[in-house]
């Protein structure tokens, strides 16, 4: 398989601090990628760059055929099309309702009518899980469950090829938590989206991810299935997996 | 990108739609267009074809969706022609998830309406803050009480913030002011040959109004808005309930120190501005009237009483409350948008300035009454 973001020699300095050294990473077509790590690896930051967030200090990301390190105005206008992100805390505007959240990619970038967004919007709201009525509540009137499916409709208006998830499950009551793994697993199958992200929960990692790399000491130690994690010598994948086992 | 397209072949009864390339949201709208041209024609049987589509995506899935149901309420038959699995697993996902359209359950309310739940939230939110007013009184009584309660070291930083910081920007403002002033009276005094009455005008008018409103409408835009700003994300970020279940009473922490420091600091603010405002008339004096800096402060000395200085002060802790509370309790009735932190600071600037306004005039008359 063809990996569609490929992580090369990433290095990331913060002031006198190098959070990643030659951080090398691929992830395929359709598969379900986690970030992992002890606190303060860089798992986020390295996530945050490859949306174009932040700049990396020397190696190179390549999504989709766009090398990050050459890509011009218009090329990352286009590919931020081709991606959903959804951040830990939803960060839905507070200014607009749920319905208009989902809405405001449609809007800006299509030349839709009005009537056609409100379908799609009507859809990708009972695809996450919420009820079409809750389009018209603002993210302050809403629980912290529905706001990570708002925001989850709001990455998925545009049918990305690709989804960004920063801690999707954390803050969530393991009921909700669980829900949202197996709405991951749905949308995957259901819309062949390729997704990666960064988790802690541990059910969460088993359930969903298809292969996990794991940060620590500014490199990845591990990457690959959860099937041979355990017979890792490191310090963190020890404490992490057996502790929770 | 693949090249995408629709093809249109009309036979007599038989409408075929022949789909290429990738169909997604971008090309629906022109598609649209298309189709709805040549539907003016009626057709018995229309065809849809998807096996040369590359991608569907679910927003072209759903417009062919609400298509064949407007197709299906027009008595229209039609088929779907697609094999390629990806196509039909779209197909069948819109099938399964897609939504009624809500309508907009919002009722229109007559003007009436809306004029009495205008008025009605206005007195609410008055009422709140008479409430905000009380609360306020009982914490100042219950520190006088308890003077080892009160926070000295939030005091001095609020002096530090609100006051010492503004002095540059309250020193030049009232230095222009005075400048200003004189520099418009003297062409007029000169017509009469009144030079010398500059001193009395300058005096009354700076020492009286123009250095306590000046200043308080720079501490409204200043400090006004930046206890609004502040206290407001405080308790979007939950740190005022933060502060509640450890037990620091925020009206203690937060509301009190500021209002004692604007309180104590604006006459000395105003102070500042009478001698700036006072020192920019007299360079004017000086070079505009021929008026030597002797001869305007022994005039100064001569015709302004000292109570006109007193009158000032005396306004300073009045305004500095109006500005400090009002800043305050918009920032604390901040709701849970990032909207609300800017709807309620510019509001705390204009209610902060209009209020003392209103009580400057409420001085003026009174002072006149009482012949001060």
């Amino acid at each position: 398989m063809k990996p569609i973001i490929k992580v090369r020699n990433i290095k990331t300095v913060f002031g006198k601090n190098t959070v990643h050294d030659s951080l090398n990473l691929e992830i395929h077509k359709g598969e379900i990628y986690g970030l992992l790590g002890p606190s303060g690896c860089g798992k986020t930051t390295l996530l945050r760059e490859m949306v174009l967030l932040q700049k990396y200090d020397a190696g190179f990301i390549d999504i989709l055929g766009y090398n990050f390190s050459n890509i011009t105005q218009e090329q990352s206008q286009h590919l931020r099309r081709e991606w959903g992100v959804l951040f830990q805390s939803g960060a839905l505007f507070s200014s607009l309702s749920v319905g208009q959240n989902i809405a405001l990619g449609l809007v800006e970038y299509s030349d839709l009518s009005k009537k056609m967004i409100d379908e799609i919007v009507a859809f990708k709201i009972n695809l996450v899980g919420l009820e079409v009525s809750d389009a018209d509540l603002f993210p302050s009137q809403i629980s912290g469950g529905m706001k990570k499916k708002a925001a989850l409709a709001r990455a998925l208006a545009l049918d990305p090829k690709l989804l960004f998830l920063d801690e999707p499950t954390s803050g969530l009551d393991p009921i909700s938590a669980r829900e949202f793994d197996s709405l991951i697993l749905k949308l995957r199958d259901l819309l062949g989206l390729t997704i990666v992200m960064v988790s802690h929960d541990l059910r969460s990692i088993y359930d969903t991810l298809d292969r996990i790399a794991i940060i620590d000491k500014k490199q990845i130690i591990y990457e690959g299935s959860l099937d041979k994690i355990k017979d890792e010598k490191s310090e963190f994948i020890q404490t992490f997996f057996k502790a929770n086992i | 990108m693949n090249k995408s397209g629709l093809e249109i072949q009309k036979k007599s009864t038989t409408l075929s739609l022949d789909f290429f390339g990738d169909f997604t949201l971008y090309q629906i709208s022109r598609y649209e267009i298309e189709i709805e041209s040549t539907l003016s024609h009626k057709y018995a049987f229309i065809e849809i074809n998807l096996n040369h589509v590359t991608l569907l995506d679910t927003a072209a899935a759903l417009y062919l969706h609400s298509f064949v149901k407007k197709l299906d309420n027009k008595h229209i038959s039609h088929t779907i022609i697609a094999d390629k699995k990806e196509t039909l697993d779209t197909i069948k996902l819109i099938q399964k998830y897609h939504g009624e359209v809500l309508k907009n359950s919002k009722e229109k309310n007559s003007c009436i309406y809306k004029l009495g739940s205008y008025v009605y939230e206005h007195i609410l939110g008055f009422l709140a803050f008479i409430s905000f007013l009380g609360k306020l009184f009982s914490i100042k009584l219950y520190t006088i009480k308890n003077i080892s309660q009160i926070r000295f070291k939030e005091i001095f930083f609020e002096i530090n913030e609100s006051a010492i910081k503004a002095i540059p920007i309250i020193a030049l403002t009232s230095f222009l002011i005075g400048l200003v002033v004189a520099f418009q009276s003297a062409h007029q005094l000169k017509l009469y040959g009144a030079n010398v009455f500059i001193v009395d005008m300058l005096g009354l008018s700076i020492l009286r109004e123009l250095a306590p409103v000046i200043t308080a409408i720079v501490i409204a835009g200043r400090s006004g808005s930046a206890f609004t700003a502040q206290i407001g994300a405080m308790k979007i970020t939950q740190e005022l309930d933060a502060m509640r279940t450890m037990g620091f009473d925020p009206y203690l922490f937060l509301v009190l120190p500021r209002i004692i420091a604007l309180m104590i600091t604006m006459p000395i603010l105003i102070f500042l501005a009478d001698i700036m405002g006072i020192l920019g008339g007299m360079i004017v004096a000086n070079i505009d009237l021929g008026i030597s800096t002797d001869m305007f402060l022994s005039r100064f000395l001569e015709v302004i009483h000292i109570k006109n200085f007193y009158v000032g002060i005396f306004k300073g802790p009045f305004f500095a409350f109006l500005i400090a509370s009002i800043g305050i309790y918009r920032g604390l009735i901040v709701k849970d948008d990032t909207q609300s932190i800017g709807f309620n600071t510019t509001k705390s600037v204009v209610e902060s300035i209009f209020a003392v306004i209103v009580c400057d005039a409420l001085f003026s008359i009174a002072f006149t009454n009482l012949g001060i």
